[in-house]
């Protein structure tokens, strides 16, 4: 596969881990046993199982028939809104706290934004009882405070990231900090594509269940296991990873990813990370970022909280750089007008971060035979108060 | 001068040699280098000049605090160099320049190299730089400049690789003493120093100077006993906070220390 990592952990120039060496052993840990655990026959039994029985996969690939109507095409949604906790974090999460059992760690550490992958970690360390430590950035604290709630009823620890902006990025480098400062029973937990070699492999690998599943559902709808065009949001990543895994040589398939503009690409407010952006190492991967002259990383916007990483996972730099994945972009007015959208049409409710994808609708020219897959990668409960201000101003409640 | 500065100073065969961190930029813009000249003249052997980052993995909460200090206070590349300049003019002790390989990359690692010559730096020390990508890719680059580097070792470093760390070396190899992000111990254990005479009996190229948890007298001493020099870090940023007289707290730290 032209889109594999090689031996070294890059996919092409980006990837890699630029690590300190205090983190040297526990990444290589990790490294050495990954994929000899992932391919076990007893990792994949139990692994399918709890996809099936604990998550509910597969998820639907539903035909939105009204919203293909009103683009003149046909739209299928992957529905990883209806996966327990709401959206496709927990499949990762799964496939990573089998890992950890195996590995024999004892304290599972994670960084969280919005809340939504601290919630995912939460929740299978309680099915695992194993403790739980979550690093959230403060401000981040005060602004998903039902999120925070679930972490603790869930019976995680809540730790407030005060350093630097005390959003996700600096979330993420306490998480790294504990790591370092307990290496021997403590494993750590990322979210998405991000981070250092093997994570962003490992994390696309467990969400590839994602494409596995469309592939064998367009059979049955389509009578053809692929579509013309998948469209994902990417913050980190994560999701459009999943989507695309099993399609990334499959090149008559085209990949849009859809970045989140915030306030509008040259607003200064933005997480367009791939416009914006430039070569250079965050959180121990090369990959393109958003930094300033001299390579201090700049804080990023999106009213999605799931968006607004200043980075992204290698692949995507790699499948950018490569030409391979399109890159759209929305504001925040475009997002919350698609979810507000698709609310009407097809009666779904769908996260901010799904609905940056939802409004690349408005800037493709569809043919009416092509099929497109969104990846509705979480559902909107969590977005409410954001909706009901945003959308306010269109609609009447 | 470059590596060759850092050479002597070890090869001087001096008992005990103190290495101490500054942060530029912290506590004020400029005061990095009034800082280094009162280190200096305290009779401190060289010193660690860090470039603060926004992200520093591999720093505990004090230097990360100093880093944000300084980069509210407005320190940019800039000013890194012309103020390594400015200490170069005023000490003759090597002077190593602390911060991330992603500043280096977008400044560009050749002018970057170039610059730290110009400025009279002898030595780098890059934690996040990877010995395997390094090896592979960079030090062709590196190799054109007279510059000292130190890999990082730490306890659960393996022997191989302590030895392969210490090829791709020179000046010296930065022995960490803990598993642990900077500014955290007091004291070492009997597992630390058994660690440390563990790397002693690798007989290394290059000397080994020992950094993290060392803050005062005590420390310092017992790490000069299994090395060849220490590095204070957070310690003597502690001790600038909250200082009146910055000149006056870094003299006496240094003294205390070497007294």
């Amino acid at each position: 596969m032209q889109y594999e990592v090689d031996k070294l952990g890059f996919y092409g120039k980006y990837g890699g881990a630029f690590i300190p060496e205090l983190l040297h052993s526990n990444v290589e840990e990790l490294e050495d046993n990954y994929l000899k655990i992932i391919n076990s026959d007893s990792f994949q039994k139990e692994f399918r199982a709890l996809l099936r029985d604990y998550v509910g996969r597969p998820s639907p690939l539903y035909f939105a028939k009204r919203l293909s109507e009103k683009y003149n095409t046909k739209i299928y949604l992957k529905r990883e809104d209806l996966n327990h906790t709401g959206a496709h974090k927990i499949n990762n999460t799964i496939g990573q706290i089998l890992l950890a059992k195996r590995l024999g760690k004892t304290r599972i550490i994670a960084e969280t934004g919005a809340g939504q992958h601290g919630v995912a970690t939460a929740t299978v360390c309680a099915l695992m009882d194993l403790q739980c430590v979550v690093y959230m950035g403060e401000i981040d604290i005060a602004r998903q405070a039902p999120n925070v709630s679930k972490m603790k009823m869930l019976g995680a620890e809540v730790r407030p990231a005060k350093s630097g902006s005390k959003t996700l990025k600096d979330a993420t480098n306490e998480a790294i900090r504990d790591w370092i400062n307990n290496p021997k029973d403590t494993y750590y937990l990322i979210g998405s594509v991000v981070g250092p070699h093997p994570y962003p492999d490992m994390v696309a690998l467990f969400q590839s269940v994602i494409s596995e599943e469309i592939k064998k559902q367009l059979i049955d709808k389509e009578n053809r296991d692929y579509p013309d065009r998948i469209i994902a949001c990417i913050g980190g990543g994560s999701n459009a990873a999943g989507a695309y895994y099993h399609y990334l040589d499959d090149e008559k398939v085209d990949l849009v990813s859809v970045e989140a503009a915030g306030l509008g690409i040259n607003s200064g407010e933005s997480a367009a990370t791939s416009v914006l952006g430039s070569d250079g190492v965050i959180h121990g991967s090369m990959t393109k970022l958003m930094q300033d002259k001299d390579g201090q990383i700049i804080e990023p916007y999106s009213i999605s909280a799931g968006l607004d990483y200043p980075g992204i996972g290698p692949l995507h730099a790699h499948l950018i750089e490569s030409g391979r994945s399109k890159v759209l972009n929305a504001t925040d007015e475009e997002a919350i007008k698609a979810g507000l959208l698709l609310t009407r049409l097809e009666g779904i409710i769908p996260a901010l971060e799904s609905a940056h994808a939802l409004a690349a609708l408005e800037k493709i020219d569809f043919k009416p035979e092509e099929v497109t897959v969104v990846n509705l990668s979480g559902r909107g409960d969590k977005d409410m108060k954001a909706y009901l201000v945003s959308a306010g101003k269109h609609i009447k409640f | 001068m470059g590596k060759e500065r850092i050479n002597n100073l070890f090869n001087e065969n001096k008992k005990e040699i103190l290495s101490i961190y500054l942060t530029t930029g912290y506590p004020e813009i400029d005061s990095m280098p009034v800082l280094a000249e009162k280190l200096a003249e305290a009779g401190v052997d060289f010193l660690e000049l860090g470039m603060p980052y926004s992200d520093p993995l591999a720093d505990g909460e004090t230097i990360q605090y100093s880093s944000s200090i300084a980069l509210k206070n407005g320190i940019d590349f800039d000013q890194y160099f012309n103020q390594a300049k400015a200490v170069r003019q005023k000490v003759v002790i090597p002077l190593l320049f602390m911060g991330y390989f992603n500043q280096v990359l977008r400044i560009g690692i050749d002018t970057f190299l170039d610059k730290c010559v110009d400025s009279g730096i002898d030595g780098l020390i890059i934690p996040d730089m990877p010995p395997e990508v390094y090896k592979n890719k960079y030090k062709p680059i590196f190799d054109k400049y007279d510059l000292g580097l130190s890999f990082l070792i730490t306890p659960t470093t393996s022997d191989e690789r302590i030895k392969m760390l210490d090829e791709l070396s020179s000046g010296f190899v930065y022995v960490v003493s803990t598993s642990s992000t900077t500014g955290k111990t007091n004291g070492f254990s009997d597992s630390q120093i058994d660690y440390f005479k563990r790397i002693n009996k690798l007989n290394l190229n290059n000397p080994m100077v020992i950094g993290f948890g060392i803050s005062d007298k005590q420390t310092f001493r017992i790490a000069n006993k299994y090395s060849d020099g220490a590095i204070i870090g957070s310690a003597f940023i502690k001790a600038l906070k909250g200082s009146k007289d910055i000149e006056r707290t870094a003299m006496e730290f240094a003294q205390n220390i070497l007294k």
